[in-house]
């Protein structure tokens, strides 16, 4: 399978991806300038983490006005599979690729720390690696990580299982005091409806080999791989 | 020429950690009866056109393109007339 990992000015966890599908997964993968307009041939994009444009005027907001940002438009609407960590999530929310914006942490501190996720939808492509409940160990690294919603959209998250990961505890609970950042539902990660593009402010890729800490964030670069291995088939 | 002065607020309900913290700070420091502190964004901007009516447009369309998150921003602006 054939990755590309999208560079913006100022991405900073490009290698990182680069590495964690590479060396980790065993996949092919290639950066991919923002300026670019052609992503012909790569099954998944990747928009990874950083602080594309300095996070001038919104996290993401400006990113998203990117040339290459119509073609994975493009490329999601044909079903690919998008995956945006952290500053990537925040570029796809402003893009309007999901539902919801993000806003400062509650307690206005940038926090980077490992923390537990659980898994609340595992028949995605993301996630099918994973069982329903699973907890994962995986970083986050963000200032603006505060997941907003409107009750409307929240409730159709809800409904159509669009809310893909959850900050818990280590035994699955979740409660206020493990919510790090003051997310609406606790939320970490969601897909759109089609479920073909996933936003998530954990690291997967920084949690890939027990050197760093953990090893669950292969399971969703696992996951992509085993779904794209379906769907080529 | 016009000069664009667009002010950039949280929408009622959306938090305000920023302004819960500004709060707290005057309250502790000894200040009265400080109610409650939003924070915002303002923005300035020359715009070289000479029709208000369009300029409005354009600053309507650049607001809600790219100036402000409709998911969680409110914005109003005015327009001065310069040389």
């Amino acid at each position: 399978m054939r990755f590309g990992v999208i560079m913006f000015p100022g991405s900073n966890c490009d290698y990182d991806c680069w590495w964690a599908i590479k060396e980790v997964t065993g996949e092919e993968v290639d950066f991919i300038w923002h300026k670019e307009e052609n992503i012909t041939g790569f099954d998944c994009i990747v928009l990874p983490g950083g602080f594309s444009y300095g996070d001038y005027l919104r996290t993401g907001a400006i990113a998203r006005f990117s040339p290459i940002m119509k073609k994975v438009k493009e490329f999601a609407e044909r079903g690919g599979l998008v995956v945006g960590i952290c500053n990537g999530f925040q570029i796809l929310l402003e893009a309007g690729f999901l539902p919801g914006a993000m806003r400062k942490n509650k307690h206005l501190l940038f926090i980077c720390k490992y923390i537990h996720l659980r898994v609340e939808n595992p028949h995605t492509a993301f996630t099918n690696l994973c069982k329903k409940g699973q907890i994962l160990r995986i970083p986050i690294a963000h200032f603006e990580g505060n997941y907003y919603a409107t009750p409307d959209t929240l409730s159709t998250l809800q409904k159509k299982s669009q809310i893909i990961f959850r900050y818990c505890n280590k035994e699955g609970e979740i409660t206020d005091e493990v919510n790090p950042n003051g997310s609406l539902d606790a939320i970490a990660g969601v897909c759109n409806e089609r479920g073909n593009i996933l936003g998530m402010m954990p690291h997967p890729e920084r949690s890939c080999e027990s050197i760093l800490g953990s090893e669950d964030g292969k399971l969703i670069w696992k996951s992509i791989v085993t779904s794209l291995k379906r769907i080529k088939k | 020429m016009f000069k664009v002065k667009i002010y950039i607020n949280l929408k009622e309900g959306v938090a305000d950690p920023q302004g819960a913290t500004i709060k707290h700070a005057l309250d502790s420091i000894g200040y009265q009866k400080i109610g409650k502190v939003k924070t915002g964004k303002y923005l300035q901007l020359e715009l070289d056109m000479h029709d208000k009516n369009k300029a409005r447009e354009q600053i309507e369309d650049m607001c809600q393109k790219i100036l402000v998150n409709p998911v969680i921003e409110n914005y109003e602006y005015q327009i001065e007339e310069i040389k």
